[in-house]
């Protein structure tokens, strides 16, 4: 026991560096995947540039797709479909622990809920590439 | 007793984003940004193209595939920034600015879908 | 296996300095040690100031959470073999004031536990005479995961959002929250609501999952946050489309 003053103790507390999600592996997947989100914004905004070149006639999108076939939009779109892919991954597991199925008193293990969305997933995808290639 | 937050309308944006972005932007951006441009398939024509947009189906599934995944942006990258950049205090115009955008984004894409010829 | 092993301790005492020092000190190397043990051998033969705290060494009791080459642990859980040849660094739980040495303020916690109302809340209470509540063991499932914590603190301490933010309401205390919302014995839940429902209390959750990982005894506090994400979500809605409904 503290005799004497009566001040309270000075405690010690460090806070957080502004590098924090680097010191960990699972703090820096964690940063990672959360940025996914901005190369999902990234290709709303290309989509919402293709609609508009639909829109403005055949020259306008054809002015578009040259756009897309630069080498530099290229390597971006390829690292925003590895992140929205990881995206994906990462949603469908995390919707496995937020859904709580129960079935006959027990609940449903994580796999059945996990595999309907990449059922849906790949339906999904199925589905609009077909709609867009069979013409 | 403080107000309960209306956080969850933001939440249920961002799960519904999540949602229209893992099951539908990575089959867009393989073929309209990688195989397309590459030449891996053939990409279909203008004309083709603008006869699938046209539809009213196809536009209102477009308005949610360029909607919902950038409130799912607003309120993710919010969350980035606000705890990688500990930039807390400045919550009220960040929150102001992304959803602006999401919302000047959603605005954006019922226009442009309206207006296809 | 070599006989000792070197174990850098943080020091830090408010009347002596303003920011904590390693000590480092040579422990023997016993298979069967633990890293608490390594703390009771410096504090019994080597240096009798050092301060911590432990209590049943069996990993049920949740007080000797520490960080232990920077990674939390139950120091009575974690064997000092797995560090070898050393050295071992330990320092007090992350994200809590540290008081002296070891030992971390966790008057935080404790009051965000409180504020949870871990307890069954009956709107009716039933007369003794009528006998016990019943409960089957599918009933008892839907929380038990929950029950299991034992208010260790490392999810805090794993916790990047409350290492960033100390107003958020944190994992443990949201899982027992959780736990006895789905008890079917309480019917407490909307007073729980209440708090929870606040900006910092679930919501500012990015679903890191470091606590899950962290956590000594298999709760899965992360699990419990998301759930409860999608009931206040659900509560939300319903309150909004149909005001008339009673809390």
């Amino acid at each position: 026991m503290s005799a004497g003053s009566g001040r309270l103790p000075r405690p010690y507390l460090r806070r957080p560096s502004a590098w924090w999600w680097l010191g960990r592996w699972t703090y820096l997947t964690f940063m990672l995947r959360d940025f996914s989100c901005v190369f999902m914004a990234y290709f709303v905004v290309v989509t919402l540039l293709q609609i508009r070149a639909l829109g403005n006639g055949p020259e306008a999108y054809a002015a578009f797709e040259a756009h897309l076939r630069n080498p530099l939009l290229i390597v971006l779109n390829a690292i925003s479909l590895l992140f929205v892919v990881y995206h994906a991954v990462t949603f469908f597991n995390a919707a496995s622990t937020a859904t709580v199925v129960r079935v006959g008193g027990k609940r449903v293990p994580d796999f059945y809920i996990t595999l309907p969305n990449y059922i849906a997933w790949a339906a999904a995808s199925v589905v609009v590439a077909w709609l867009v290639l069979r013409a | 007793m403080e107000k309960r937050s209306n956080e969850p309308l933001s939440w249920a944006l961002f799960g519904a984003g999540g949602i229209v972005a893992a099951l539908l932007l990575p089959i867009h951006i393989l073929l309209f940004g990688l195989a397309f441009p590459l030449g891996l398939l053939g990409s279909p024509s203008y004309q083709e193209l603008l006869a699938l947009v046209r539809h009213p189906l196809t536009r209102i599934y477009l308005f949610i595939l360029c909607s919902l995944p950038l409130f799912h942006w607003a309120h993710r990258f919010r969350y980035t920034i606000s705890d990688g950049l500990q930039v807390k205090h400045l919550s009220g115009p960040i929150v102001v600015i992304f959803y602006g955008a999401a919302i000047y984004g959603t605005v954006l894409a019922a226009y442009l879908l309206w207006h296809i010829p | 296996m070599a006989e000792t092993i070197a174990v850098e301790v943080a020091r830090y005492s408010p009347e002596r300095g303003s920011e904590p020092i390693y000590q480092r000190y040579e422990v023997p190397l016993r298979k069967d040690w633990v890293v608490l043990d390594a703390l009771n051998y410096i504090k019994d033969r080597v240096d009798g100031s050092l301060s911590f705290r432990w209590s049943c060494r069996m990993g049920i009791c949740g007080s000797c959470g520490m960080t232990v080459n920077g990674v939390e642990k139950l120091t009575c859980e974690t064997f000092l073999w797995e560090y070898a040849p050393g050295p071992v660094r330990v320092a007090p739980l992350r994200n809590f004031p540290v008081l002296r040495d070891l030992v971390i303020d966790m008057t935080d916690f404790m009051d965000k536990l409180a504020k949870v109302r871990p307890w069954i809340i009956r709107q009716d209470e039933k007369a003794l005479s009528e006998g016990e509540y019943l409960q089957t063991p599918d009933q008892l499932e839907t929380y038990k995961q929950f029950s299991m914590c034992i208010n260790c603190m490392l999810c805090y301490a794993a916790c990047p959002v409350y290492g960033l933010d100390p107003t958020f309401m944190g994992p443990a205390a949201i899982a027992l929250a959780q736990r006895y919302n789905m008890d079917s014995r309480d019917q407490g839940a909307s007073q729980r609501t209440d708090i929870l429902s606040q900006h910092d209390g679930i919501w500012d959750c990015t679903f890191v999952e470091e606590c899950s990982r962290a956590c000594p005894k298999g709760v899965d506090p992360a699990a419990a946050i998301q759930q409860y994400k999608l009931t206040a979500t659900t509560e939300w809605f319903k309150s909004l489309l149909m005001p008339w409904r009673g809390r």
